[in-house]
């Protein structure tokens, strides 16, 4: 952890910023979600799907947070497959939600 | 079809990524980390127009909205999925000392997006609006 085996390039801050905005385009898309799913007034249906829409976004935070936290030494592990399986269902799980509420 | 069931496997047994091979420098694991989360912004994006269609277009007829919504919705989830399974190859290659997997994805993505934007052009141009 002394400076002398810090990265120069900064690669462990740039991979957190990065995810830092992945974080931030997933809020957009929750609240997107919200917007839709509020359209047509506070419905039974309308709120679980905020529920579920502000379920997936958590997880991103979630797991965006913990890789976060790792990123902070010098020489940080590579990323669990795990961790960006999540990332990419909920992902997945916004686009679902969209769809159905098409319809 | 068995090399999709492979590495779906791979999704869910994080452990077996790091069984074979060298652990690669640490710098190549996060630029890769790095490429993935742009490819999940790329995925995000695209959830979000789908979503932004469906919102923001209330004139268009209800199946050219839904149409252009799944569209964009559909390459969403489609992007997300090819982001985990791009970064696992890739950390996979870099372990074993291989070349980096090569993807005809991006172009697929490409055509995609420009079918989407020429449907766009054509309906706005021909006003395919609801009554």
């Amino acid at each position: 952890m002394t400076a002398a085996v810090r990265d120069p390039g900064l690669q462990p801050e740039r991979t957190r910023l990065a995810w830092r905005r992945t974080t931030l385009s997933a809020t957009v898309v929750a609240l997107l979600a919200v917007r839709q799913a509020l359209h047509s007034g506070a419905t039974p249906g309308a709120l679980v799907a905020v529920a579920l829409s502000t379920l997936a976004w958590l997880g991103f935070l979630l797991v965006a947070h913990r890789r976060v936290v790792a990123l902070g030494t010098a020489r940080p592990p590579a990323l669990a497959p795990r961790g960006a399986l999540t990332a990419a269902l909920c992902t997945v799980a916004l686009a679902a939600f969209a769809a159905a509420m098409l319809f | 079809m068995n090399k999709i069931a492979q590495s779906v496997r791979l999704w869910f047994a994080p452990q077996r990524v790091r069984e074979e091979g060298n652990t690669p420098d640490y710098r190549f694991s996060l630029a890769n980390e790095r490429t993935f989360l742009a490819w999940v912004r790329t995925a995000l994006a695209l959830i979000g127009g789908g979503f932004a269609v469906d919102q923001f277009l209330p004139d268009l007829a209800w199946g050219v909205r839904a149409g252009l919504a799944l569209g964009l919705l559909a390459a969403g989830v489609l992007c997300a999925l090819r982001a985990v399974n791009h970064w696992v190859r890739c950390e996979r290659a870099m372990r074993r000392g291989e070349d980096l997997p090569v993807s005809r994805f991006p172009t697929l993505l490409s055509l995609v997006v420009a079918v989407v934007a020429v449907a766009m052009v054509v309906v706005v141009l021909f006003g395919w609006e609801s009554g």
